[in-house]
């Protein structure tokens, strides 16, 4: 026969201060680790809307990111004309032949400056990317010397605004509009004209990659396999979505880092739970003398306190997430594979919060399994004398 | 003072809760230890004499652009500096690129000056000229060495990224350094002789080795200001601030370790508390017999804060200890060598740990010791718990 929850509720409840004090300590080692996971998941969500699963992105052979990549113009007069690419709205393959490079930019959180990813493009490549729209202001006019940048950077750089000026190649760029990109990386990206951009960079010949559409999944797996054993074209094709998925990598030392963090804490705070667990038990001895006179077995005791160590542990991880939560939203950066920054967003999901809960009560349960166990063991007699 | 005895042995009466908020205590003091030392590297500590003569001149838009090589002569002639060193960031992929172990530093370097700007590398004399005659020959690190079972003699195969091409390197000699060393250094002409004509001339980065640490800032000031009106601006800085400027390329390194310092100490906090809390609650009849023996309201207070510093101070200096063996094993890991130097042992992050120890101690204690010590004897002795 088991001894009702409501005894280890009401037990929880009359010793609050302990009760709240333990509670607070593994929620805090909950927060910790909550708030890496949605960092994490922060920058997978961010990644993941970024592309599309038709686009193919081509890059040179053996280049790693877009910065180091070279693609010049011959190479895409060959590539435009191969099988399988969607056609756009104005009857040309959808084909987008983008120059990358870097620019510094004082942002608030970095007043020496930071540096952010400044993309050349075709009309084809704004087309090409159904997630981003402009927000406020224009698209550049081809020919000007002008950009549009992305949400983030009109956020974090006090120079991002519409109407101001940036430098970059050889001269400035006057900011004609902000575009918005949902939770998207372009939200960190400066946009120009293709031609406008590549020839102030000089580098009208050889821009850096070429982003192409597929017209669907299984002709973009077609069209990858050819590109990359086109011989002539010597390029590296790739699912775009595989491109941004290999960026999450990125955050691997700090994720590492962070779920090591929240291992040695709670170590810590089990070993805290075990104590306050410790002294519930020597408080109650003459209580569990009762209980067994009153024909509870030792396993329902050994339980009943397991139990309420796990709920402790609960309350503690419900605790861990309210102090996570407010990180939702909450806005950072990261380098980017182009070294520029990248901004996304904490997103602390139903799920994260889940696993903090339950590692609250993994963390409790090893805690509380000895001084349950303790309880369990005492003899009727010197029970009820004790206290 | 005299009470010490007596603190000691209250605190030595629950064997167990001690031990257990002890262990707890320790373990989150040798997080906060790691996490003070870190942040102590990072961003107070004062980089080693070697370092201290060395800057670095990158292209200030970026690590990743590049400067004209022709600025070599140019810095060469800036009053207060030694030697200046090409070094060119060579990436390329060895074997898998996935396995991050494969990912070693590289750099193209002149290797008649590698040494001389580099004071901490120790090479036997033959080894650096067998170097310095074989322009496909490689120096590389002893903790690199050891990794990949390299000897001298043994041919390094490599595919370039950001070169694009096929090399192949021979080793001619095994370095030793004070720090973590898992980088390989070869010669700039032989990656120079394999780019077309159009990308020769450029690098990424100068090593410039100056006279006096006293003249850091001002060196790297006359630098950029030389390359001011140029096409490509300089920025230098020194060793340690590129470093750690190039680690905020993970995130907002500061903040992190903020963070988790502060949760850690709150969480110290509340572990020592409750721990107080249950240990005056259970003796306060205890106190009230004090009381009656004319111990005063003040002493009570005493040996109550001095109880649960001492616990808090050998949970502190338990987790110190481990942390400086933590510490060590983070500079000996690949991944120290792209850090600051960091100590083992620094008696400023000793000092920290300790004294954050012991005002958690005292604030932890001071509702329960305040509410003890103001208890009537009365109250005291009639209190059943």
């Amino acid at each position: 026969m088991a001894i009702p929850i409501a005894y280890n509720l009401r037990n929880l409840v009359v010793r609050k201060t302990t009760t709240i004090m333990t509670a607070l300590g593994i929620g805090l080692t909950v927060a910790v680790l909550l708030a890496i996971l949605a960092l994490v998941q922060g920058l997978g969500t961010t990644l993941s809307v970024s592309s599309d699963p038709l686009d193919v992105l081509v890059l040179r052979k053996g280049a790693e990111s877009e910065l180091v990549s070279l693609f010049t113009r011959s190479q895409f007069q060959d590539l435009k004309f191969k099988a399988g690419i969607a056609t756009g709205r104005d009857g040309q393959p959808l084909a987008s032949m983008e120059v990358v490079t870097i620019m510094i930019l004082p942002s608030y959180a970095n007043p020496d400056g930071a540096n952010l990813t400044v993309r050349g493009l075709p009309p084809a490549g704004i087309e090409m990317r159904p997630n981003v729209h402009l927000a406020s202001g224009r698209w550049f006019q081809p020919g000007q010397r002008e950009v549009v940048v992305g949400k983030s950077v009109a956020q974090r750089f006090p120079g991002g605004q519409i109407g101001q000026k940036v430098r970059f190649g050889r001269g400035e760029w006057e900011i004609v509009g902000i575009m918005d990109a949902g939770r998207g990386t372009q939200n960190s990206e400066v946009w120009g004209d293709l031609n406008q951009v590549s020839s102030d960079l000089q580098r009208v010949e050889t821009v850096s990659s070429c982003l192409v559409k597929a017209t669907d999944a299984v002709t973009a797996r077609a069209l990858i396999n050819d590109l990359n054993d086109d011989q002539r074209l010597a390029v590296h094709a790739q699912s775009e979505d595989a491109y941004f998925a290999a960026q999450t990598a990125q955050a691997v030392p700090l994720e590492y880092t962070g779920i090591m963090v929240a291992l040695i804490m709670a170590v810590g705070s089990s070993f805290a739970a075990m104590n306050t667990m410790y002294a519930a038990v020597a408080r109650r001895a003459r209580e569990i003398g009762t209980l067994r006179v009153l024909g509870f077995s030792r396993g329902s005791i050994l339980l009943s306190f397991w139990v309420e160590a796990m709920l402790l542990s609960a309350l503690g991880g419900l605790l861990g997430c309210l102090l996570a939560l407010p990180l939702n939203g909450v806005t950072t950066a990261i380098g980017n594979g182009n070294f520029a920054e990248m901004a996304f967003g904490f997103q602390v999901t139903p799920k994260i919060m889940l696993t903090g809960v339950v590692f609250a009560v993994i963390l409790g349960s090893i805690g509380g399994m000895f001084p349950a166990r303790n309880a369990s063991r005492k003899e009727i007699l010197t029970a009820l004398r004790e206290g | 003072m005299r009470y010490l005895p007596l603190i000691l042995k209250n605190s030595w009466r629950n064997r167990r809760r001690t031990i257990l908020t002890i262990a707890s205590i320790g373990i989150s003091m040798c997080l906060l230890g790691v996490m003070v030392a870190t942040f102590h590297a990072f961003y107070l500590s004062d980089p080693t004499p070697q370092q201290a003569l060395r800057l670095v001149a990158r292209n200030r838009i970026s690590y990743t652009v590049s400067m004209p090589l022709s600025y070599e002569a140019e810095i060469q002639h800036v009053p207060g500096v030694r030697e200046v060193m090409v070094s060119q960031w060579f990436g390329g992929v060895y074997k898998d690129a996935r396995d991050p172990k494969n990912q070693f530093p590289r750099y193209a370097v002149e290797p008649g000056k590698l040494f001389t700007i580099f004071a901490e590398f120790q090479i036997p004399e033959d080894e650096k000229k067998a170097f310095e005659h074989d322009r496909a020959g490689c120096v590389i690190g002893r903790d690199l060495a050891n990794a990949f079972q390299f000897k001298v003699g043994d041919r390094i195969n490599m595919t370039g990224d950001i070169f694009p091409g096929d090399y192949e390197f021979t080793v001619r000699g095994i370095f030793d350094s004070p720090r973590a060393s898992d980088e390989m250094y070869f010669d700039k002409e032989y990656l120079e002789q394999t780019m077309p004509e159009r990308r020769r001339g450029n690098v990424i980065m100068y090593d410039i080795l100056i006279d006096n640490p006293a003249n850091s800032a001002r060196v790297a000031a006359a630098i950029d200001d030389h390359f001011h009106n140029s096409t490509a601006q300089t920025k230098t800085e020194s060793e340690q601030a590129f470093i750690v400027g190039f680690l905020a390329m993970l995130g907002d390194v500061k903040m992190f370790l903020l963070a988790i310092s502060g949760a850690v100490m709150f969480t110290i906090l509340l572990v020592s508390a409750n721990t107080m809390a249950m240990s005056v609650r259970e003796r306060i009849r205890e106190v009230g017999i004090l009381k009656t023996l004319g111990f005063t309201p003040a002493s009570i207070l005493g040996m109550i804060l001095g109880e649960a510093c001492a616990i808090s101070v050998a949970g502190g200096a338990i987790g110190y200890l481990i942390s400086t063996a933590l510490m060590r094993a983070v500079a000996k890991s690949p991944f120290g060598g792209f850090m600051p130097a960091l100590k083992a042992f620094d008696p400023e992050v000793a000092l920290i740990c300790v004294v954050a120890a012991g005002l958690i101690g005292v604030m932890s204690s001071l509702v329960p010791a305040m509410s003890a010590s103001r208890t009537t004897i009365v109250e005291a002795l009639r209190s059943t718990d």
